[in-house]
């Protein structure tokens, strides 16, 4: 701005321009802050990035409690008492289509969203279905494989590794099993709600809680599944 | 008039942006950049992934050190979801995330590492089963 008086009009619009909450404590040298991040200076924070800050708090909640189960995996893991080890229980081949499904999802599921914001129902509807679908064949492929593994003998309470094995295992599958119910009622929302802001908080929600699911699931083909193969 | 370094029209027009920004307000988001993270993120896990289950079943590497290759791979992954499917970043409106996650990753730490190091320990302690056995007659 310049030295000499500007006009009173010309003055007021400056001053609103800095400070556009009438905040009045605002640096004119502050860096331009960005609109709605939730520092104050240009207003509260959006409404999408307090709910995603929420639920990522559910979500790290969710994450503590896995850690529980991975730590009871790690401790029991030699407890086989005179039962089969994790070696006799990994089946290669299929904890690599189980790890293909859940990637190939999470990738579907972050289409949806990308669909969801250029607000296209058709697409948001088909990337969900195809996420659906692939979640499907992962939790099908865990239920055969624990069916397997009951056929053989190998249930939870045979021995303590077993059961930190089916229990960690299981609340996973769990977990994907839900998610794929909360999938279902999303779509039914899309489809008869339509874009309003709270479903698309709704669909924001199950896009991080989705990609969470793979986020664990990483952690248990690694320490579980490859760790144990090669012993 | 030369000191006037202002369009009127341009700045009412920011103006009235400002003015409507209240609690509610959503920014309009594109599906460009959803696209291309996605993208990304599947193009890394896919390297990663494919890369961690070549090492477990091959003589590629040292053969102790393979369980710290997976371990490293996992966390790499990890961090590659975090960033292009959580969409974690160090962005002003993630500062909040970000220091949430690190509060986790301390809590995790915690449970697993000492779990570990706690029950290794009253393991080593223990008084060999045959000798607790003797001791109960």
């Amino acid at each position: 701005m310049t030295d000499f008086p500007l006009p009173a009009a010309a003055e007021t619009v400056r001053r609103v321009r800095e400070d556009p909450n009438r905040l009045g404590h605002r640096d004119p040298h502050a860096r331009e802050e960005i609109e709605g991040a939730g520092h104050g200076t240009t207003g509260p924070a959006h409404r999408r990035i307090i709910v995603g800050y929420g639920f990522w708090i559910f979500l790290l909640s969710d994450i503590v409690m896995f850690s529980c189960f991975f730590a009871a995996f790690a401790v029991q893991r030699s407890a086989t008492a005179g039962g089969p080890g994790i070696g006799e229980l990994v089946d290669m081949h299929r904890v690599g289509w189980e790890t293909g499904a859940l990637l190939l999802s999470s990738y579907t599921c972050g289409l949806s969203f990308a669909a969801t914001n250029v607000r296209s129902k058709l697409w948001t509807q088909v990337f969900l279905l195809v996420t659906g679908l692939l979640g499907l064949i992962f939790v099908g492929l865990e239920l055969f494989e624990f069916i397997d593994l009951a056929g053989r003998g190998i249930v939870p309470q045979r021995s303590g590794f077993l059961t930190s094995f089916f229990g960690l295992v299981g609340l996973h599958g769990l977990h994907v099993t839900l998610a794929g119910m909360w999938l279902l009622t999303m779509m039914a929302q899309v489809q008869v709600k339509g874009f309003r802001p709270e479903i698309v908080h709704r669909l924001i929600c199950f896009n991080l809680f989705w990609h969470a699911l793979d986020i664990v699931w990483i952690g248990i083909f690694t320490i579980v599944y490859l760790m144990g193969a090669t012993g | 008039m030369s000191g006037l370094e202002y369009d009127p029209k341009n700045v009412t027009g920011a103006l009235d942006r400002r003015e409507d920004h209240a609690p509610g307000d959503e920014p309009v988001e594109d599906a460009g950049h959803v696209i291309l993270n996605s993208n990304l993120g599947l193009g890394f896990s896919v390297i990663l992934t494919v890369a961690a289950f070549v090492l477990a079943n091959s003589q590629l590497i040292y053969g102790p050190a393979i369980p710290v290759a997976l371990l490293v791979l996992a966390i790499a992954q990890m961090g590659v979801h975090l960033v292009f499917f959580l969409h974690i970043t160090t962005g002003p409106d993630n500062t909040n995330n970000v220091l949430a996650l690190a509060y986790g990753i301390m809590v995790v730490g915690l449970i697993v590492v000492g779990s570990i190091w706690i029950m290794s320990h009253m393991g080593a302690n223990m008084m060999p089963m045959n000798q607790l056995i003797e001791m109960q007659r």
